[in-house]
């Protein structure tokens, strides 16, 4: 009696869980990765716990109520998430991209939506840890690194999406300001963010002519679309962003004229690491799910996991949720060393990814038969949000076209 | 006070399935996911937050068992624990030689208090705790679920204690052990940058034979067995049917 109740006591604890699977566990945390040094299952054990206590309990509620969860950003942002490869001079964790894709994992294992936005917030971040005079960094990071302050990637335009190389937002001189005018599409965290980092025109046609600023919330001439209606990424908003004259001091253009095609590009090679983790994460929760449900669910008189039909898709889930990952944890290994290939394995590894872990969400789905076609058992929204991911940070057929590029490269 | 201690021991994860041993000699260990005793994180908190009071200067995690129980003193260590203290044995260990062991490491360090958790959620013995008190001849206050230290010369705590009949509050001298429950706070996250300083934390290697502790066992384990599974259950169709039921088959009425 006395242990039953200790143990329902420590129990009381753990997340609840929600449907068929009031005897969920987290399959995927009791996994032993051997591959990781010590520090790295640290940051995984920290990334598990705050996403099965923080984030998957709310995830659903999220999701339909299209609520962005300030208060549990900002609370991941105290545990150091939102400063990942920040320098710790200016108080950033000072890690590197392959602790990012443990920590990346871990977390969208819980929600994507969330972790995504957290990621773009980690990519721009980075962008003023990197290329940010001492001025910039010490004037912006503290307040991203703790989430005081929100911000945004602005590269996207209406009329210019995989080119894009040919935006046409334009950053005028004006004396010692820039005047900005142009529109950006589908820019994560819009109209809630802080700080835009902004792709704008000050040169020539193409990648040469296009400089990068930092633009504050507030500041005349900047407005915000309507939030658009998504079919996931739910928890966290998305609209047009519009500059219309809008005047930006010298201080806060980042890195020099011209260089701001260089800044966004290098800039997405992690940021494409990063959406290929938040497909593992989420493919790797629609992996322990549809294996508790196959092994719960009885037709003909047997679970269903005792069919073959249904252990090759788990095999084949387990398969692609396993490759996904390696793909992704070189890819940040290659960024990381500075290898020639980073740009490629990057490309590759958000390429195969994104593709293979939104097949593993349908396939869960397919498992789960019409249970998991209900938003109760959380499986069709991780498909929904992951569709996404083959979209944006540049499209699966861009990826292509980048992979291509870098073949041909080595040909020469 | 100058110095806490806090016991932490190595367990399978709670959230891990457990699965008997073949041969019924134990529990499967191998390729299941290790964690720090639940209650033993409880305790950790609980040091760490007299600490931050300020009334406490230091903390130190003390493990004992294999290696790997490095890992739980790095957690604690991750955590905010100052240093560590291992004592490597690969002997089975149980409540009477680690509270010997224990009383030893009190004897080198004379810490002001010695937290541990209640109990072990692995063989759940709730015995190491009061046998070190006894060992050390300090007083207890066992399933703590609200721990203060009076400020002062007088180096006394209170602590207010969970027992059957409601809560029951002691007020002991120090130096003291404490035993932590389930409420008296919940463990914090180990931060990114917390986990990167625990690196450069100080772990103190021991042996037993250091410490001059017989580790032999005085238990001996006969067999271990899964439980009973349950069967299911069978619905009444009537009032009478289940009083009946109750009264012949169950026999509780």
């Amino acid at each position: 009696m006395l242990h039953r109740s200790l143990i329902s006591g420590v129990r009381r604890q753990l997340p609840k869980a929600r449907g068929f699977a009031s005897t969920y566990r987290a399959a995927q945390s009791f996994q032993v990765d051997n591959s990781l040094t010590e520090e790295q299952l640290e940051f995984q054990r920290t990334a598990r716990e705050f996403a099965a206590k923080e984030l998957l309990p709310h995830a659903a509620k999220w999701d339909a109520e299209k609520h962005f969860p300030v208060d549990t950003l900002r609370k991941a942002a105290e545990l150091g998430f939102a400063s990942i490869y920040i320098s710790d001079d200016v108080g950033g964790t000072g890690l590197m991209r392959s602790d990012a894709a443990i920590i990346f994992e871990a977390l969208a294992y819980g929600d994507i939506s969330t972790t995504a936005y957290l990621t773009i917030h980690n990519m721009v971040s980075g962008c003023i840890d990197r290329y940010g005079t001492d001025a910039q960094r010490q004037g912006f990071l503290p307040q991203l690194i703790s989430l005081q302050s929100f911000s945004s990637y602005c590269l996207t335009e209406p009329g210019s999406g995989s080119d894009a190389a040919s935006l046409s937002t334009t950053a005028k001189r004006d004396g010692s300001d820039y005047i900005l005018t142009g529109s950006k599409a589908f820019i994560s965290g819009g109209g809630v963010a802080d700080l835009y980092l902004v792709m704008a025109r000050t040169g020539a046609p193409g990648p040469k002519g296009i400089s990068a600023f930092l633009v504050e919330k507030g500041t005349p001439g900047l407005s915000f679309g309507k939030q658009e209606a998504k079919m996931g990424w739910n928890a966290q908003p998305t609209c047009s962003v519009s500059l219309d004259g809008v005047r930006v001091p010298q201080e806060n253009r980042l890195g020099e004229e011209g260089q701001g095609f260089t800044i966004a590009m290098n800039a997405l090679d992690g940021g494409r690491i990063n959406i290929g983790t938040c497909s593992v994460g989420g493919a790797a929760f629609c992996l322990d799910r549809a294996l508790q449900y196959a092994s719960e669910r009885r037709q003909f008189g047997q679970p269903i996991s005792q069919f073959q039909a249904i252990q090759f898709k788990l095999a084949d889930m387990a398969t692609a949720v396993h490759a996904s990952r390696l793909m992704v944890r070189r890819a940040a290994e290659s960024l990381d060393g500075g290898a020639e290939s980073a740009t490629m394995d990057a490309a590759m590894a958000k390429r195969f990814a994104t593709d293979a872990c939104f097949t593993v969400a349908d396939d869960a789905v397919q498992v789960l038969g019409g249970y998991g076609y209900l938003k109760e058992y959380g499986v069709e929204r991780v498909m929904r949000d992951l569709r996404v991911h083959r979209i944006l940070e540049g499209t699966n057929q861009i990826m292509n076209v980048i992979i291509s590029r870098e073949l041909s490269k080595q040909q020469r | 006070m100058k110095r806490i201690l806090v016991a932490v021991k190595r367990v399978i994860d709670y959230n891990a399935r457990i699965r008997v041993k073949a041969d019924k000699s134990g529990v499967e260990t191998t390729n299941v996911k290790m964690s720090m005793n639940p209650f033993c994180e409880i305790a950790v908190e609980e040091a760490l937050r007299l600490k931050e009071k300020k009334l406490a200067e230091e903390v130190v995690a003390v493990s004992l068992g294999p290696k790997a129980c490095q890992d739980q003193i790095r957690t604690a260590m991750a955590m905010g624990a100052d240093r560590g203290i291992h004592v490597l044995t690969d002997t089975e260990l149980q409540p009477l030689a680690v509270a010997k062991l224990l009383a030893k490491i009190a004897e080198r360090e004379s810490p002001d208090m010695f937290m541990l958790g209640k109990q072990a959620i692995d063989d759940d013995c709730n015995q190491t705790g009061q046998m070190l008190a006894a060992l050390l001849s300090w007083p207890q206050a066992t399933f703590a679920s609200k721990v203060e230290v009076e400020a002062g010369d007088e180096r006394r705590a209170v602590v207010t204690r969970e027992v059957d009949g409601g809560l029951q509050t002691l007020r002991l001298r120090l130096p003291a052990v404490v035993t932590t429950d389930l409420r008296l706070n919940e463990p914090r996250y180990a931060t990114l940058p917390n986990i990167m300083k625990a690196k450069k934390k100080p772990i103190q290697q021991l042996t037993p034979q250091d410490l001059g502790v017989d580790m032999a066992p005085r238990l001996q384990t006969v067999k271990v067995e899964e439980p009973l599974k349950r069967k299911g259950g069978i619905i009444v169709s009537s009032v009478e049917e289940l009083v009946d039921k109750l009264r012949n088959e169950a026999k509780v009425l």
